[in-house]
């Protein structure tokens, strides 16, 4: 998997948690959740959802990093020990 | 013979359209179990009958509209049969029903066998008829904006009523949350994913423990006064993505470790998005809770959701100034607070309860029980 794999994987399970989102309109590097309002539960869904597609256990500590969806297809990427 | 009536989903609701039969004629209905599927205003909701017996007839139509009260079906108790019923009705009570609404049933072609009174006696008034009228009038098709008007407009109605009828009172108090976080960190650190808990959770339990030493903000007012809740029921308000609020109830909050909590907060927050909510879950709430801190706010002041005498309020839990002992340090804190109804109880009640809210948080490993 590449980076536009990933970030097309986070796309998708964030749509299956907030269909009205379009995703075009997204900026990669502003905070996710108040661009999409996701509240706590959306936010644990939407992690449970790439672990589940991913198979990437998340622990709480690291839910800080996760701030824009380019921090959160970074994370990934070392996750899975794609790129440099 | 049982008459299984159209029931009230809430202080918002007046009126429902039946989206679907789940039984037939013939069928036998065990307490608790879905009959119907029913739209509201809100949302299309599964409703569940409490008598068993034997479905003998379907009254209401698919699509029909009706107000609430109206008899959908009549079911035979345990051992009647049909010829029972006949035999047992006949001669049938005259009806009583008032001129005025025989005359407007005439001219609007309202068929009164199908109307259920509301008056003494169950007497047919011409409200009633003229509810029937409206409901079997055709409705325009619905389209997403006028449901989202329909919404907002009994939100409006019952909040309006509430701010009519209640005098509420409205108390509130900066919680530490250091320990709650810490504790629910170190279990969540044992926990896979899919079982790791809310701080909403914590909250949510927090508030069914210590209602249970503050009974007189835990149950309805109504004409003969308050009448406290047996169980405590959290109705949980929940924001609908496409805009608008349910508030489904929790039930029996208080007795349920955080882990089934979750699981059922879970499962609750689905179905109220996915619209598969059940009518006891829309009806049975006892106090409502509702937590804007994800959308930033540090405190709420709700309006009570009639006939309930209390609303909680979280806002955003966040670092803050905290003195204590003579030393000043930065916790996560959260302001809780309390809107309830002056008829029930007061402003000194009320800081009570928060006081022991605050008290319960620093003890969190106390509420998994």
């Amino acid at each position: 998997m590449n980076a536009e794999e990933i970030r097309a994987v986070v796309l998708a399970t964030l749509l299956s948690i907030a269909p009205e989102v379009e995703a075009d309109e997204l900026r990669g590097d502003r905070p996710l959740r108040s661009q999409v309002d996701l509240d706590s539960m959306d936010w644990l869904n939407f992690l449970l959802g790439l672990n589940k597609k991913l198979g990437v256990e998340i622990p709480e500590a690291d839910y800080a990093r996760l701030v824009t969806l380019d921090d959160v297809v970074a994370y990934l990427m070392k996750k899975l020990g794609i790129g440099p | 013979m049982i008459e299984f009536k159209l029931p009230s989903l809430g202080a918002d609701m007046d009126e429902g359209t039946l989206l679907e039969w789940k039984v037939g004629a013939g069928d036998t209905v065990k307490k608790g179990q879905v009959v119907a599927v029913v739209d509201t205003a809100k949302a299309a909701v599964d409703v569940e009958c409490w008598q068993e017996g034997t479905v003998a007839e379907l009254v209401a139509e698919v699509g029909q509209k009706m107000p609430v009260g109206t008899v959908m079906a009549t079911l035979l108790e345990a051992g009647e049969k049909v010829g029972d019923v006949a035999t047992a009705m006949a001669p049938a009570p005259r009806r009583m029903i008032s001129p005025a609404a025989r005359k407007h049933a005439q001219e609007k072609g309202v068929d009164l066998d199908k109307v259920s009174g509301s008056g003494p006696h169950g007497a047919v008034t011409l409200e009633d008829v003229e509810k029937a009228a409206a409901a079997k009038a055709p409705a325009a098709p619905a389209t997403a904006p006028d449901k989202s008007a329909e919404m907002r407009r009994v939100i409006a109605a019952a909040m309006a009523r509430s701010k009519r009828e209640i005098p509420h009172y409205y108390v509130a108090e900066d919680i530490p949350l250091a320990k709650a976080l810490a504790w629910l960190q170190e279990e969540n650190a044992r926990r896979p994913m899919a079982e790791r808990l809310l701080p909403a959770v914590l909250l949510l339990k927090a508030v069914a423990t210590a209602l249970k030493r503050y009974p007189e903000l835990n149950g309805f007012f109504s004409d003969s006064g308050f009448v406290p809740a047996e169980r405590i029921n959290l109705g949980v308000a929940i924001s609908l993505r496409q805009g608008g609020l349910i508030a489904p109830a929790l039930l029996d909050a208080g007795s349920k470790p955080l882990t089934q909590l979750m699981q059922e907060l879970t499962d609750l927050v689905q179905r109220t998005r996915a619209g598969s909510l059940r009518s006891s879950e829309m009806s049975e709430a006892t106090i409502t809770v509702t937590n804007l801190g994800d959308q930033g706010s540090q405190a709420v002041f709700g309006v009570i959701y009639p006939p309930q005498v209390a609303l909680v309020g979280f806002g955003r839990v966040t670092e803050r100034p905290w003195a204590e002992n003579g030393d000043l340090k930065a916790l996560p804190m959260v302001t809780a607070s309390l809107a309830a109804d002056h008829r029930v109880s007061d402003g000194h009640r009320g800081a009570l309860f928060l006081r022991e809210l605050d008290d319960l948080l620093q003890r969190p490993e106390d509420l998994d029980r």
